[in-house]
């Protein structure tokens, strides 16, 4: 049952623990956040604040020490791996800073990757085409730039039609410009496909596109912002 | 803690080696198996060979031995005169057939002659236990050690023996073991059987007694000067004995026992030589795929290493003192696991072969040798990497490597197969991204298979050799020697004994074969035409009728006199009339065992000039009545000799079993032992190259099985593909190896059974599935996050 007004996401006390004794490392202290359907959430924070590790946790990738999180109206953190596997392959899209692209298959061939297993996907050609790639479906990543690649792996990461997309420093390893276009796909299966996406960054500036952004230091939410009016892509720079 | 004492690219080193420790213990006992492998033939060859000759000196083996039909004790002083002679003495020695409580079959055996006391100069024996037999009593004899363990004979047991046609109750005062009986062999069988074949010791007068042979002998034992030529002593003593009925002298090399020690040693020699070097080579073969790939994941490393200042030097010393370390740790458990397996087959020959005592003491050059040669085989291996190392430029291995280019993968080849789905064509495209990775997969995995048929494939050879030896050539139930040759209607006679079915007649003479420089001394056998049980087959094992002239020869014999059909060999005959004529070679014939050469009875006769005589039978028997036919043979003066070949045929399985079994096994231990090691390798070096692409499809929701299987399912592929390229390795192996084991005891057919394929396929395969397991595991715990954090 999919109710409207639930939120896609819901956290409630999160702690992630790293080593133990004198190497212990605090990487969430007590993390308590709702996302709602649908929006599009931008985390900001210096490094090392735990924005990777709050992301894995949501993403079904990594596990509290101590919180849970509730997908809908399942609770993450009470699955086993196989059903985590069967989350992400139902549920999730990632992006990563690295791409993480499957260098001996095509760019048809990375997407067609997720939506062969996937229960609702749309097909291959049809995601490339929302990213702009529709020219390049039959090249290897060896082919493709940078900013290419990186929209090859938001295509696969959107193919499957998932309730959520988490980005993780998209335009990390990339120029502005070629930046800009990342988010533009980003931003259009946000609009088009009403998925959830949470989107972490370095640069404020990409703040402004978002419905709301998040803050986070030292393990912990500073502020969470709501943005009344996001704007395009297109009006970044940074 | 310790490894802060180290400087850094030391620490790297530990702890590169630690997190490979699989991989590298995975090499290591594959060189560990070449070295022990070593280690033990060669450890265990040195130790029979100094054995064999401090037993002989000590126990003063005969160089020569000369047997007559008869000559007086008086000859002595001539035999000592001849020029060569350092000492000589004579003996009486001749055939009997025992009966030892709670055997029913009859028992071959032979009995020699020993002065009163002291004991022989030359042939000394070992008293094991027990005394020496009082002269005074005639029936007092000494057992060979063999034997009376075999029956469980005791000083002060009785056992009976016709001596020449008189039946004796004997009484042991003693346990000997002799250097003549090292192998305690029955003359014309091909392995001991303890329990069949037995030797007494018995006073000179007692035996001379027995067998009319006062104040004479029937063999002369000789010990040579040094430097002295034998052949030319043989002639001499030939020569000066051809009046007394000598058959022809022989040196060690005909003296059976030594015959089949020498045997025994070349074999290990032949395995020390071939064997070892293979395994080091598929070590040497690994080690470069492994430190090659290794290596190439390092890249980035390598170029930070020489970027921040490091020398060229520096950075190959750090990878050669990781191969180093590698391949001494191989040594050491090679020369562990050598010791340990020398240490058992020295157990196992002491039951075999019949020393006072059997040392396993590899002398310390071997120890040198191992790791001489496993540091040359490491350098092999690993050269061409330590040389990409040196010559990677910092600034381009610091450059991240672009995403592996696979558009010119085969494109063809999928669309031979369109409905593949995409990770079956991640699998194709990386074997074809990286053909040579691949084809040195295919190409190490099918080694190890071909060293697992050659290891055991002896097994079904021996097998085959057994089976046609005693089921298509000789037939016979049981062998009857005569003490004399006899008449031929002494047949009917034997036809008459209880359960005989068909007697065969043959006639056995010792005769010299010669071919220009190639003398053979050798027995002719004459045979019926047309033989029923014991039979003469061509290479397609059809029998081959005798012809009514000329001589049918085994194939090695003509091999040895260097002789074909069609060709005049002389013979020179060493018994009755002694006749010496030219003879045609009229036929070639397979055989597996021996060097014998064939003849028409009824032309062997002819040629002796006398009376169709026989000197044995070959019987078919009713198997309901053997006990009843032993027993009478047991009784019949004449016969001095019983083979059965059924008993024979069970000594030849177990000495297979016991001797050949326990080789083959640790041959096939070893061979696994690399399968293992070069399958669990090749997964771990591509879970270690891949390990990033698979994360990132766990990241995207396959699930551990469908990454598991681009993974495994690539090693699956090749493992397949290796398969008939490891049959075909094995079998040139074996073909390698039966070309090294042919002598003049036996030859080997290259027969390998699909059992044998099987077997081998099948190690192969559970190599493959144990090494996905382990691998899978890791696939299970892959961290997907450390994962994304990094670049490539
Ligand atoms: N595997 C780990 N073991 C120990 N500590 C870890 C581990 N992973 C992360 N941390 C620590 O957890 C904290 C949060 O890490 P996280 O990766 O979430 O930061 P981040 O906000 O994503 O930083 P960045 O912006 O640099 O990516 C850091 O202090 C980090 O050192
Ligand atoms: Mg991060």
């Amino acid at each position: 049952m999919k109710n409207k007004d639930y939120p896609a996401f819901r956290a409630e006390g999160l702690t992630k623990v790293y080593g133990s004794g004198d190497t212990r490392v605090f990487a969430l202290r007590g993390v308590d956040l709702e996302v709602p359907r649908g929006e599009m959430v931008v985390l900001l924070g210096p490094s090392g604040s735990g924005k990777s590790t709050l992301l894995n946790i949501l993403g079904g990738l990594d596990s509290p020490t101590e919180g849970h999180v509730y997908f809908d109206h399942e609770e993450l953190t009470a699955f086993d791996d196989r059903h985590l596997t069967q989350f992400r392959r139902e549920h999730v899209g990632f992006v990563f800073q690295f791409y993480n692209l499957i260098p001996s298959l095509t760019a048809r061939e990375n997407v067609a990757l997720v939506t062969e297993i996937a229960s609702n996907p749309m097909e291959p050609e049809q995601a490339l085409k929302l990213v702009g790639l529709e020219q390049r479906i039959h090249h290897f990543p060896a082919q493709l730039s940078g900013g290419e690649q990186q929209r090859v792996a938001i295509a696969r990461a959107i193919a499957k039609q998932p309730n959520v997309l988490f980005c993780d420093e998209p335009t990390g390893a990339l120029d502005s410009k070629t930046g800009i276009v990342v988010l533009e796909a980003i931003a259009r299966v946000n609009r088009e496909l009403n998925t959830t996406t949470m989107v972490i960054t370095h640069n404020a500036g990409i703040a402004d596109m978002a419905n709301r952004v998040l803050h986070m230091a030292d393990g912990q939410i500073q502020e969470s912002r709501i943005n009344e009016a996001p704007c395009e892509p297109s009006a970044l720079s940074w | 803690m310790w490894i802060n004492w180290l400087l850094p690219l030391d620490r790297k080193l530990v702890r590169d080696l630690w997190a490979i420790k699989g991989q590298a213990l995975a090499i290591a006992v594959v060189i560990g198996c070449g070295i022990g492998m070593y280690v033990m033939s060669k450890g265990m060859l040195i130790s029979l060979a100094e054995t064999r000759s401090a037993y002989y000196e000590r126990y003063r083996f005969a160089d020569v031995v000369a047997p007559v039909k008869r000559a007086p004790n008086a000859l002595l002083d001539e035999i000592t005169a001849l020029p060569g002679v350092r000492r000589a003495e004579t003996r009486i020695r001749a055939g009997v057939i025992l009966d030892v409580a709670g055997a029913a079959a009859p028992i071959t055996g032979e009995i020699q002659s020993l002065p009163p006391f002291p004991l022989p100069h030359i042939n000394d024996i070992v008293l094991h236990e027990g005394r020496y037999f009082d002269p005074q009593h005639e029936e007092e004899v000494l057992v060979l050690d063999a034997f009376a363990e075999a029956h469980k004979l005791e000083p002060g047991d009785h056992l009976h023996a016709i001596l020449n046609g008189t039946k004796k109750r004997l009484t042991v005062t003693g346990i000997v073991l002799s250097p003549e009986y090292v192998y305690a062999i029955s003359p014309g069988e091909i392995v001991p059987d303890k329990k069949r074949f037995g030797v007494l010791w018995m006073n000179r007068d007692a035996v001379a007694n027995a067998f009319d042979l006062d104040g004479a002998f029937n063999e002369a034992v000789i010990l040579t000067s040094a430097g002295t030529d034998e052949d030319a002593l043989i002639q001499r003593l030939d020569s000066l004995l051809k009046r007394y009925g000598a058959t022809g002298a022989y040196g060690r090399d005909q003296q059976i026992s030594d015959q089949f020690l020498t045997n025994e040693i070349n074999q290990l020699e032949t395995i020390g030589r071939i064997l070892p070097p293979i395994f080091l080579l598929v070590a040497a073969f690994l080690l470069n795929v492994v430190v090659g790939r290794l290596i190439d994941t390092e890249r980035e490393q390598i170029g930070l290493l020489k970027a921040f200042g490091y020398s060229n030097g520096d950075v190959a010393r750090h990878y050669l003192k990781m191969i180093g370390l590698i391949t001494l740790l191989g040594v050491v458990i090679g020369i562990l696991l050598g010791l340990w397996l020398g240490r058992g087959l020295a157990n196992m020959y002491q039951d075999f072969f019949k020393f006072p005592f059997l040392l396993f003491r590899p002398p310390p050059d071997i120890y040198l040798v191992s790791i001489g040669f496993s540091l040359l085989v490491a350098g092999v291996g690993t050269a061409s990497s330590v040389r990409r190392v040196m010559q990677l430029e910092p600034a381009i291995a610091m450059v991240p490597p672009p995403p592996p280019d696979y558009s010119r993968a085969a494109r063809w080849l999928e669309r031979l197969a369109p409905w593949v789905d995409q990770p079956s064509r991640m699998i194709l495209r990386h074997i074809y991204r990286w053909p040579k990775r691949a084809a040195m997969t295919v190409l190490g995995i099918a080694m190890s298979m071909g060293l697992l048929i050659g290891a055991s494939f002896s097994m079904d050879a021996m097998m085959y050799m057994v089976d046609v030896s005693f089921n298509v050539i000789d037939r016979q139930d049981v062998t009857v020697n005569f003490v004399e040759p006899r008449n031929k209607r002494a047949i009917q006679d034997v036809l008459h004994a209880p359960g005989v079915m068909t007697a065969e007649p043959f006639r056995a003479i010792p005769v010299v074969l010669r071919n220009g420089p190639y003398v053979r001394r050798e027995a002719i056998l004459g045979m019926e035409a047309r033989p029923e049980l014991s039979r003469i087959v061509d290479t397609e094992l059809r029998p081959v009728p005798l012809p009514k002239h000329g001589l049918i020869l085994s194939d090695k014999l003509a091999e040895l006199l260097d002789i074909g059909t069609g060709d005049l060999l002389r013979v020179e005959v060493r018994t009755g009339r002694r006749p010496e004529l030219d003879m045609v070679v009229s036929g070639i014939v397979k055989t597996y065992m021996g060097t014998t050469a064939y003849m028409h009875l009824d032309a062997l006769n002819r040629m002796l000039k006398e009376d169709s005589a026989v000197s044995g039978a070959y019987l078919l028997v009713d198997p309901d009545q053997t006990d009843a036919l032993y027993e009478s043979l047991k009784n019949t003066p004449v016969v001095s000799g019983v083979s059965l070949q059924e008993q024979a045929q069970n000594a030849f399985y177990d000495t297979l079993q016991d001797s050949l079994g326990t080789f083959v096994f640790f041959n096939t231990l070893f061979a696994g032992l690399i399968a293992v090691g070069v399958v669990y390798n090749n997964a771990r070096i591509s879970l270690s190259e891949r390990g990033r692409e698979l994360a990132s499809l766990r990241v995207l929701g396959l699930t551990r099985g469908e990454v598991s299987y681009i993974l495994l399912g690539e090693l699956a592929l090749l493992t397949v593909l290796a398969l008939p390229l490891g049959a075909l390795l094995g079998f040139l192996l074996a073909a390698l190896l039966v070309q090294s084991f042919d002598t003049e005891l036996f030859r080997i057919p290259l027969v390998i059974s699909d059992s044998t394929y099987g077997y081998a396929a099948l190690v192969v395969v559970l190599a493959a599935i144990g090494s996905g397991l382990l691998v899978r595991r890791r696939i299970d715990h892959l961290d997907l996050i450390a994962v994304l954090k990094t670049r490539e």
